[in-house]
């Protein structure tokens, strides 16, 4: 499931990962942020649309994107909203804007939680109808102190842990890293051992621009982070995190993902730097270490190796579950590669669509 | 019966063609032609007039009789063409974006 700038896509294949269907536009005309479906109902699927014009609408979809209907978009913060700091250090109110990400529930399809700018979770519990901010996050000390990353003030990354469904993670650009362990009620930031030049406290307790934060669940105390700068991990539940950039050329990027059988294998891919979006040297080449950091090998066959300038976002890396394990990404050129193979080989699946800003798979029985 | 025209992509929403018709109780003013509108089609709350504010988005435009209402009082009553459905009332998306 692939969300762009203009628009949803479904791309569907067999076991085999070789031939694709290509459907849509869905929702032709709007940003599609994200599309994800229940782990505990696959046909159950969740939509964000939204537009400069018109707003944030959710869609939701009970038959696996056959047919889909918009149900709540209504967004409030509770209380008082306050201030978060703006670009220039003065205080900003807290503004709904959009819906980043939404991450169904593990166990009822009706429970989402949605990620938003400006950065605040929102949970539903009655299928996306209504809409309550957890707003013991914003509220527990630091949210007066958060600024936006050049992306704006978003909560893009919703992990929830399967071994403890009191337990979530969250990451906002560029706030850092929270983790709540009451199931919402109170959060913590976790950002200890990250460093980031560019604030004025480098080692702050939070201001850091996180990108993306992945997790396997056989083992969700182990945490994979790609931050503005630097590859990082964590095995203590974010208690702390080291560095495991190692060999990449460049440790700048957005997506990290980990493979679905192998805990230690993990990919990023490399983008040259905050102010050239785009891969090193022209080439597009995804990384992978098999050792859970700092050895990285590159991955290059099927991705252009020359003259390649396109950008590869946040949420827009997926796995699936098959044997091997499938690895997909988008790019804002609008190609979307696959690799059956782990990494090994890639193919595109399509190449001429809009911005790719999400890509999620549901691996279907 | 009043007469309203969307944008495109609010028809689409809210499952309805290029022009659709109202029941507006008391006073046809721009508030109340779409507070019948958000009654009748739920998904149009919020896309039309923030949720909080109730101000009108930035970037869609109210027009009556060839003419721009959107900077007009919301409860300034609209034109009587309008009211008696010889014209519609029409929500625009602005042209925008370079």
């Amino acid at each position: 499931m692939v969300g762009t700038r203009k628009g949803a896509f479904v791309l569907t294949s067999d076991g085999k990962r070789e031939k694709w269907d290509v459907s849509g536009p869905h929702f032709a005309g709007w940003e599609i942020y994200h599309v994800k479906g229940s782990p505990a109902d696959p046909n159950r699927l969740y939509a964000s649309q939204s537009s400069g014009w018109f707003g944030q609408q959710i869609q939701r979809s009970n038959d696996g994107g056959k047919s889909w209907e918009p149900v709540g978009n209504k967004f409030v913060y509770d209380g008082v909203p306050g201030t978060h700091q703006w670009y220039d250090g003065t205080p900003h109110p807290w503004e709904f804007k959009r819906v980043w990400h939404l991450e169904p529930s593990l166990t009822d399809p009706d429970t989402v939680y949605a990620g938003v700018e400006d950065g605040a979770l929102f949970r539903s519990t009655d299928g996306g109808q209504s809409w309550q901010e957890l707003s013991g996050l914003r509220g527990h000390g630091s949210g007066p102190r958060w600024q936006p990353g050049a992306g704006g003030l978003c909560l893009h990354t919703i992990l929830l842990d399967p071994s403890n469904p009191d337990r979530i993670f969250i990451a906002i650009s560029a706030a850092g890293a929270f983790r709540t362990d009451d199931g919402g009620k109170s959060w913590r930031p976790i950002n200890q051992g990250l460093t980031s030049q560019y604030i004025p406290d480098p080692h702050a307790e939070v201001g850091h621009c996180v990108h993306r934060i992945a997790m396997h669940r056989s083992r969700p105390d182990v945490l994979f982070m790609q931050k503005h700068w630097d590859v990082m991990r964590s095995d203590n539940a974010g208690d702390s995190w080291h560095e495991v950039s190692g060999n990449l050329p460049t440790d700048f990027g957005f997506p990290i993902d980990v493979h679905a059988h192998e805990p230690e294998t993990i990919y990023v891919v490399p983008i040259k730097s905050d102010s050239e979006h785009y891969p090193p040297e022209g080439k597009l080449r995804v990384f992978r270490s098999r050792t859970g950091g700092n050895e990285w090998e590159p991955l290059t066959k099927g991705l252009p190796q020359s003259n390649c300038y396109v950008n590869v976002l946040r949420d827009a890396m997926a796995v699936d579950s098959l044997d091997s394990c499938g690895v997909y990404f988008g790019t804002t050129g609008g190609q979307v590669y696959a690799s059956a193979d782990a990494g090994d080989n890639w193919a595109p699946i399509v190449r001429d669509l809009p911005a790719v800003l999400s890509v999620e798979v549901q691996t279907l029985q | 019966m009043i007469r309203v025209v969307l944008p495109a992509h609010l028809r689409t929403l809210a499952g309805v063609g290029a022009e659709l018709k109202l029941d507006v109780e008391g006073p046809v003013t721009q508030r109340s032609i779409i507070d019948a509108l958000e009654a009748q089609y739920p998904p149009l709350r919020g896309a039309i007039r923030e949720y909080g504010t109730g101000q009108r988005r930035a970037f869609v435009r109210f027009f009556a009789c060839e003419e721009d209402w959107s900077h007009e009082s919301p409860d300034a009553p609209l034109p009587e063409a309008v009211a008696k459905g010889a014209e519609p009332f029409l929500i625009i998306g602005a042209i925008a974006g370079g």
